[in-house]
């Protein structure tokens, strides 16, 4: 573990490269879609909303409509799950040591699954997203619970317990679902992630936790490079071991949580965008952590659009989307990096 | 399943004219056949069902019901008192005796603790048709995927009830629905312009195609479906997921629902962008009942008289 031979200063091309990226699969998103909307159009409507910018955008009030309150909140939300979950799988792998850790490590995923059939099955008055959120949150402090009690000081029983609650809750999930066959169909249709927005409620009701959540893994940024090291090294170099993590821990499952919550469950996104990060750009967390954000927005804003244009006017689960282009891409990144990381 | 009519048919034709083997009931009198002796002249009956043709040597006494579809057109032909079982979603007609019995996740064993000597079902899953007649209980599939037009239902009403014994009133069951439908389409005006409409199975925009049953009955009407675009090849089996924002483009003339998710005219125009739409805006959203439009029974009447009352209300443009 010699970490001076590893880049650690994050180089300005870098943030310049993903954020053109980010920018390019914007504009894109917006210009394209189901809706029979001029390119140029649908880019100057999103140019026109800029503060200081007024453009002519000769749309119909329909087709403002559709851009305005059905394309573009979507694209920010995605772009906003994307940021999360890419920043959350880099923040697990760094606390546990683990290049296999994603997201749904200490089953947030079976979780928020449980509380989503809930609400779906009984039709309770309570909005899905709280429910995944608050199935989320219980699952993981379940976990944390459990690997507690376990008397380890190494984060193994951790993960244990997550494998543990995650079948538990997911058989529970099963069950649920089993006993009302007629809703299958809507709770797949969550299992494989979707971006539904209602206007931009989802945007603004994501924002704050995003915002606590990434805010608090960039500033421990510096920290995640020490824990790299070792539990013994980072204690021995005055890191707070046990605290950092927990608060790191914390604040990944909270926007895990909201992600799940407006998104479903996608995959691959928190395992594929950090990885990719360290075989191109080094595997210091002062790297990782804001190119993961930006180049997770980027990709799932790009896989969105996959989603729902491939087969438009019909959608394809989002989910199907980033396995299906993550994969390859990220066996491509490996095979032609070989011995960066 | 137009083969099913014809075979049923001939059963029938079979039974009345030839003598039947095996058969210990007496021959009915060539002169005036009361139509209980059609009825139980006929067995053995072979019918032909979804799995195939299969005979029953006498009229069943204890039936159970795993498909709503099949336990309402059973109450419809008079069978009721012979049903003893039914599944859990069989909650129609309110006299079907409802078990725990699933149709989704069948178990033999529950099954076969009823006693029946006959089991109709809608879906073969986990083999159960097959585990059934292992046991020796007649055991007909009356599967929704293979229902495409209106004579497909009436082609099953006819076979189930040439089952269980109510052939006749299976027939006049047929007579009063194609009357009804008749009624219900001739009330609708023919357009040059067609109308279109958006049937929405859940919030997460699945819907139907013209593919579909279901879309087929719209398009008796002459309503066009906003959903064809979606599943040109057939990949979704008629039933896509669409995007919202081409909802919003296509700007239907109606916007049928189910009272699945319980949304209402009030509930879709809260959706973003949504309140000026034009079946929004001219009121033309229709709530049917879930069970009416995803069952392809005797009220299905009511389902196609719903459609033509959004239809003829609409004005003329």
């Amino acid at each position: 573990m010699t970490t001076a031979m590893v880049p650690s200063r994050l180089r300005p091309g870098w943030i310049l490269g993903s954020l053109g990226l980010l920018v390019g699969a914007i504009a894109v998103a917006a210009a394209v879609g189901p809706a029979q909307i001029r390119a140029w159009d649908a880019v100057a409507a999103l140019i026109d909303r800029l503060p200081f910018v007024a453009l002519d955008t000769g749309l119909t009030d329909r087709q403002s409509d559709i851009l305005w309150l059905v394309r573009f909140p979507r694209i920010v939300l995605g772009g906003l799950v994307g940021a999360m979950l890419a920043m959350a799988g880099a923040a697990y792998q760094g606390v546990f040591r683990n290049p296999l850790a994603d997201p749904y490590l200490l089953g947030v995923a079976a979780g928020a699954g449980l509380g989503a059939t809930f609400v779906i099955v009984t039709g309770a008055g309570l909005p899905l997203p709280v429910a995944a959120f608050g199935g989320a949150v219980l699952a993981v402090v379940l976990t944390y619970g459990l690997g507690r009690t376990v008397r380890s000081r190494s984060t193994t029983s951790l993960v244990l317990a997550g494998v543990a609650v995650a079948s538990f809750l997911t058989a529970l999930q099963t069950y649920v679902q089993q006993l009302n066959a007629e809703t299958v169909r809507e709770v797949f249709a969550w299992i494989l992630g979707r971006l539904s927005t209602n206007g931009w409620d989802e945007v603004i009701m994501v924002l704050p936790y995003v915002a606590v959540s990434a805010g608090t893994l960039f500033l421990h940024r510096r920290l995640l490079d020490a824990l790299a090291l070792g539990d013994e090294e980072a204690a021995g170099l005055g890191v707070p071991v046990r605290r950092v993590r927990l608060v790191v821990v914390a604040a990944a499952t909270l926007g895990t949580a909201v992600a799940v919550a407006v998104g479903g469950l996608i995959g691959f996104v928190g395992i594929i965008v950090p990885h990719t990060i360290r075989l191109l750009a080094g595997s210091s967390y002062r790297i990782v952590l804001p190119l993961a954000a930006v180049a997770g927005a980027a990709f799932l804003v790009a896989a969105d659009l996959v989603a729902r244009t491939v087969m438009a006017p019909a959608e394809l689960p989002i989910g199907v989307v980033t396995a299906f282009l993550g994969g390859p891409f990220f066996v491509l990144v490996l095979r032609t990096t070989r011995g960066v990381a | 399943m137009k083969r099913i009519a014809g075979m049923a048919i001939a059963v029938l034709f079979a039974a009345c004219t030839a003598s039947t083997p095996g058969a210990t009931t007496s021959e009915p009198t060539p002169t005036t056949p009361s139509t209980k002796a059609i009825a139980e002249a006929v067995y053995p009956v072979t019918i032909e069902a979804s799995n195939g043709p299969v005979t029953l040597a006498a009229k069943p006494q204890a039936i159970v019901s795993l498909s709503p579809t099949a336990t309402e057109m059973l109450f419809a032909v008079g069978a009721g008192s012979e049903v003893v079982a039914v599944d859990e979603f069989s909650y129609f007609p309110a006299e079907a005796p409802v078990t725990e019995l699933s149709g989704f996740a069948p178990n033999v064993e529950a099954i076969a603790a009823y006693e029946p000597d006959f089991v109709v079902l809608a879906d073969d899953i986990d083999g159960v048709v097959g585990s059934l007649t292992d046991l020796g209980i007649p055991t007909v599939q009356m599967s929704g995927l293979e229902v495409q037009t209106l004579d497909d239902v009436y082609a099953q009403i006819r076979a189930l009830g040439m089952a269980v014994g109510h052939g006749i009133e299976a027939e006049e069951l047929i007579v009063d629905m194609k009357a009804s439908i008749e009624e219900s389409l001739a009330s609708v005006e023919p357009r040059e312009t067609p109308l279109t409409y958006y049937h929405e199975l859940d919030s997460t925009f699945y819907t139907v195609t013209s593919s579909t049953f279901i879309g087929h009955l719209y398009s008796l009407f002459g309503l066009e479906n906003i959903a064809d675009p979606a599943d040109v090849d057939g990949a979704s089996f008629g039933y896509p997921q669409l995007s919202e924002e081409y909802i919003l483009e296509a700007d239907p003339d109606f916007i049928f629902l189910t009272d699945c998710c319980g949304d209402t005219i009030q509930t879709i125009s809260a959706r973003p962008g949504w309140d000026d739409l034009s079946a929004i805006r001219a009121s033309a959203v229709v709530v049917f009942d879930d069970d009416v439009s995803s069952r392809w029974g005797p009220r299905l009447v009511e389902f196609m008289r719903g459609i033509a009352r959004a239809v003829s209300e609409k004005d003329p443009t």
